[in-house]
């Protein structure tokens, strides 16, 4: 059955929202993966409430998934939706102010009676008003439709009401001209046991499908064509997933095993749940009591030999502090994973922010530098963790690695890495036969200053360390107060010298000129889509940092070629006071947003504009 | 004790070349030379064998031990030695602790490493007070006790490390006091040989701040009296004369003496370690008068450590992923041309 209006699309956002239990994230994955699947290149962002199922039918309990599709490459999930797809009125409640006049909603009106909009919050029908003229409206009776097409298959009712989310997302495959494998092969996989379940879903699918091309509401269908990214041969992958693979990918790339001590909490369980499906890569994953138990577990494994690594989020890190201090002072390779969410306290578990930051520089007792990366975007979540464990192996330190909600809920397209091709890591540490004699157990390499790391079970190298002040040499207990303050610089100076063997900092867009944006982590493909746009004929470049403490050697450099510097970031103005302490003669404006959202690309292309015509 | 060393240690050996540093007439240095006495006779080479403690006077017992050690922080021991176990569950691996530092800041990862079973060995220094702060009451200090922070005496109720352990399913728990050096490595031995986790309270004297706490058992006048070495399999007899012993009456044990009131031998408990019910376990421990000591309970259960073992063979055997090039290329791929 092919469509015979077919217009194309450079790219196009779609926007699933429904009640918590509607399975709107599943709809919305399907349509990304099929997208993905033809070539497009995408981004999705998921938006769901705290509570797992809050009070239906309100907007407390309404669920999102945002798919952003292009023939070009895509950055960000998009700003606004070109099409809405809407099970509920509640759900159409929250999310309708995001859709620009004249774009596409789909509702189902068989959750928009009165008792509905009534719970939503509405004192008169939504779907009636003056203002919803101004949209192509398409009511699609969807419930009822799903339980028609499902009738006399013996499904439960229960089970018919839930396939309505394949109803929807079959009346967005016509639309969008997409073939139906995709979903067909995922829902065989996922129910292929359960021959009813399946039989339903695939009804209800088709039945979707076929109603849209009947339907006169939609005269044509889109498509966007693939996009013109890197060949080769890709995959989908969700941030908190690709930053598990890339610590496994350091385990076998070194040859020291992963140790992953963790205690659950939104956003960040999904890395260890990823890391323990693994275990058959000898990668050991341990659920402890608390956050300090996750990373003491991870320190003690590192002491033992293991890479150790720990997530968790805000709260979790702020309980990981001592702790921290204790791997700074033994010097041992652990990597922290700190998948920010809104803060302070229990804050906003499912939103994103990156708060986080002065935290993870400063958050600790005494003079306790770290090395500080971040990642920026779901695909660099592999690269980051890849690198984050080879920095704590080689320089034989801990490392916090910031990530966010946004990025590592997201998926995108990810050009499959071969191991092959991964840098080389090499542990500094001791080997069998090395001179025992010679050990000193704080002796530094002259370059990188770390320490060389000597395991248990290495005959001859039995030695102790703890958490007490150790002489510069021996690494026994020292009270001397200029042995003291000998370390302290010590080990600050061994962090500054990372800056020695990190990239140096990638400028994008102008080279010189106007607009310097600067900005870190997860918002990276914000600020490069709003770069790209901002007109007015100002010279604009982007320095987005993922390597914050030490930063790369070139940052002042870079900083020097432009007349303005513009620090985005979201939370109350962090970056730009790191950013001030360590390069006080430019001088920085913020611009800053914590709502728990993302940036959006216009907010920023309206501030550069701004900012540009000012100069 | 003769076991097979793999090397033929001393006790010496095991010394560090770090002065030790506990005030003079402090009990530790008696568990000290214990555990370096017991070393020799575990048959692990020294490069195998790992002391972590947390914080406390106790804690800084590693530096002094010739193996690798680490001294960490404030109540956290049983988590970091969790993770050297799991990293190399061929380790020998000694977690060293205080009442404070075990029952109170720790508490939480100390019930958890009991409950998991992880085969770490835990020597819990037990002198009812905070030594390295100078002298607070700590949570096995006595009600009424007077102390520098319960100056008019102790208002918070105490825990015995035995109830709250066997509570928490430890399934290796034994007791005894540091004036008994034969007893202590005896027991160490017994805790080193004991596969998932060994708790062993030592009770501890601290001459500065809590000095002759257990003197109402270890004083030399009343010692053989007031403690009962339990063996498994032995009858729980004790005393200078080796006349007493308990009899279970109801829910309760009960000193009796023998030959009197026409109690003999065979009426005495014979005390079964192995047992998997706790109840005459819990009775022992809460025992006051005498207090028992020895093997309390000894029950064999699989490890934590032996489990992750087990899982990470057998899921090596049947999975579809030999290598991370296999996961990386794993799901719905495509071409881009
Ligand atoms: C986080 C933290 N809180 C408090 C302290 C202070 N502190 C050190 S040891 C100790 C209590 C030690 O008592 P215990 O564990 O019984 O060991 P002991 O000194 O009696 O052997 C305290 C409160 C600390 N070092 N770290
Ligand atoms: S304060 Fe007490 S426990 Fe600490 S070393 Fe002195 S005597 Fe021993
Ligand atoms: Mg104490």
């Amino acid at each position: 059955m092919e469509n015979t209006k077919i217009k194309e699309l450079e790219k196009v956002v779609v926007k699933f929202v429904g009640d918590s239990g509607d399975g709107m994230q599943l709809t919305g994955t399907q349509f990304a993966g099929t997208s993905a699947f033809l070539g497009n290149d995408i981004a999705t962002f998921p938006d769901y409430p705290a509570e797992i199922r809050a009070p239906q039918g309100t907007v407390a309990g309404v669920s999102g998934f945002q798919v952003h599709i292009g023939k070009s490459q895509i950055h960000t999930p998009g700003d606004t939706s070109d099409v809405l797809v809407a099970m509920n009125a509640a759900a159409f409640k929250a999310h309708i102010y995001n859709v620009p006049k004249g774009n596409t909603i789909i509702v189902d009106t068989d959750s928009f009676k009165r008792k509905d909009w009534e719970k939503a919050g509405y004192s008169e029908d939504p779907l009636e008003s003056d203002d919803i003229k101004n949209y192509n409206l398409v009511k699609a009776p969807i419930t009822t439709m799903t339980k028609k097409a499902l009738e006399g298959i013996g499904l439960d009712n229960k089970s018919i009401t839930r396939s309505k989310n394949m109803f929807a997302l079959g009346i967005v495959y016509w639309l969008f001209n997409r073939p139906m494998d995709y979903t067909k092969r995922f829902l065989k996989g996922k129910f292929g046991k359960k021959e009813m379940v399946l039989e339903g879903n695939l009804k209800a699918l088709k039945a979707g499908y076929h109603f849209a091309e009947t339907i006169e509401a939609l005269p044509s269908s889109f498509t966007v064509l693939p996009s013109d990214m890197e060949k080769g041969t890709y995959k989908s992958v969700m941030g908190n997933e690709a930053t598990a693979w890339g610590f496994l990918a350091a385990a076998e790339k070194s040859g020291v095993q992963l140790f992953l001590g963790s205690y659950p909490i939104t956003p960040a369980t999904d890395i260890l749940q990823e890391v323990a499906k693994h275990r058959h890569f000898g990668a050991k994953s341990f659920q402890a009591e608390d956050e300090i138990a996750g990373i003491s577990s991870a320190i003690g494994a590192a002491f033992a030999g293991n890479l150790g690594v720990t997530t968790t989020s805000g709260p979790g890190l702020a309980l990981k502090a001592e702790a921290l201090g204790l791997a700074i002072m033994t010097e041992l390779p652990l990597v922290v994973v700190d998948v920010q969410r809104g803060g302070p306290s229990t804050g906003l578990p499912t939103k994103t922010e990156q708060s986080d930051l002065l935290q993870a520089l400063y958050g600790r007792n005494g003079e306790s530098p770290l090395i500080v990366m971040a990642t920026k975007s779901p695909g660099d979540c592999f690269d980051m963790a890849f690198m984050a464990s080879k920095i704590a192996l080689e320089h034989v330190t801990p490392v916090i690695l910031l990530s966010d909600g946004y990025v590592a809920n997201g998926s995108q397209p990810w050009k499959i890495k071969k191991m092959a091709d991964l840098p080389a890591i090499n542990p500094f540490m001791v080997q069998e036969g090395d001179n025992a004699e010679a050990y000193e157990v704080y002796q530094r390499d002259e370059n990188s200053l770390s320490r060389k790391w000597a395991i248990p079970g290495t005959a001859g190298f039995e030695h102790r360390i703890g958490g007490l002040e150790k002489d510069a040499l021996t690494g026994n207990v020292s009270y001397d107060p200029e042995n003291h303050e000998e370390m302290v610089k010590t080990r600050e100076e061994k962090v500054a010298r990372v800056a020695n063997y990190i990239p140096e900092l990638d400028l994008q867009g102008a080279q010189e000129g106007d607009l310097l944006i600067v900005g870190w982590g997860g918002t990276y493909g914000t600020l490069l889509t709003a770069g790209e746009e901002v007109k007015g004929g100002g010279k604009v470049g982007l320095a987005h940092f993922t390597y914050i403490k030490p930063l790369p050697k070139n940052t002042a450099e870079v900083f020097s070629r432009f007349k303005k510097i513009v620090v985005c970031e979201l939370n109350n103005g962090q970056f730009i006071k790191y950013l001030q302490s360590e390069l006080p003669q430019f001088s920085y404006e913020g611009y800053n947003k914590v709502q728990g959202l993302p940036f959006s690309t216009n907010e920023l292309t309206h501030k550069f504009n701004q900012i540009l015509n000012d100069l | 004790m003769s076991e097979n060393p793999v090397i033929e240690y001393k006790a010496k050996d095991f010394a560090s070349d770090q002065e030790v540093r506990w005030c003079p007439g402090c009990g530790d240095y008696a568990i000290l030379k214990a555990v370096q006495k017991a070393m020799p006779v575990i048959g692990v080479v020294k490069e195998d064998i790992v002391f972590v403690s947390g914080i406390g006077c106790s804690s800084r017992f590693p530096y002094y031990m010739d193996t690798y050690g680490f001294h960490s922080i404030h109540g956290r021991a049983p988590a970091i030695a969790t993770g050297v176990k799991l990293a190399n569950p061929d380790l020998s691996v000694w977690q060293i602790t205080g009442d404070g530092d075990a029952l109170a800041i720790g508490g939480n990862h100390f019930i958890h490493a009991l409950r998991r079973n992880v085969d770490i060995n835990i020597l819990l220094f037990n002198n009812r007070i905070y030594g390295l702060t100078k002298g607070q009451f700590s949570p096995t200090t006595s009600l009424g006790h007077k102390t520098k922070t319960s100056p008019q005496g102790s208002i918070d109720n105490p825990f015995n490390p035995g109830e709250l352990a066997l509570g928490a399913r430890a399934q290796f728990f034994a007791r005894i006091e540091d004036i008994n050096p034969r007893g202590m490595a005896e027991i160490f031995v017994e805790a080193a040989k004991h596969k998932g986790t060994s708790l062993v309270e030592i009770l501890q004297n601290c001459v500065i701040f809590n000095d002759k706490v257990f003197a109402e058992w270890t004083a030399k006048e009343v010692k053989a009296e007031n403690f009962l070495r339990v063996e498994h399999g032995k009858p729980m007899i004790f005393g200078k004369d080796q006349n007493k012993g308990l009899i279970q009456k109801g829910f309760k044990l009960e000193v009796v003496e023998i030959g009197l009131d026409g109690v003999t031998e065979d009426d005495i408990v014979v005390h079964d370690a192995h047992e998997e019910d706790i109840t005459l376990h819990l009775m022992l421990v809460n025992l006051q008068m005498p207090m028992v000591t020895g093997v309390i309970r000894s029950v064999k259960h699989e490890s934590f450590n032996d489990r992750m073992e087990e899982q990470i063979d057998h899921v090596r055997a049947t999975t579809k992923y030999k290598t991370m090039d296999d996961l990386l290329s794993s799901g719905e791929t495509w071409e881009i041309e």
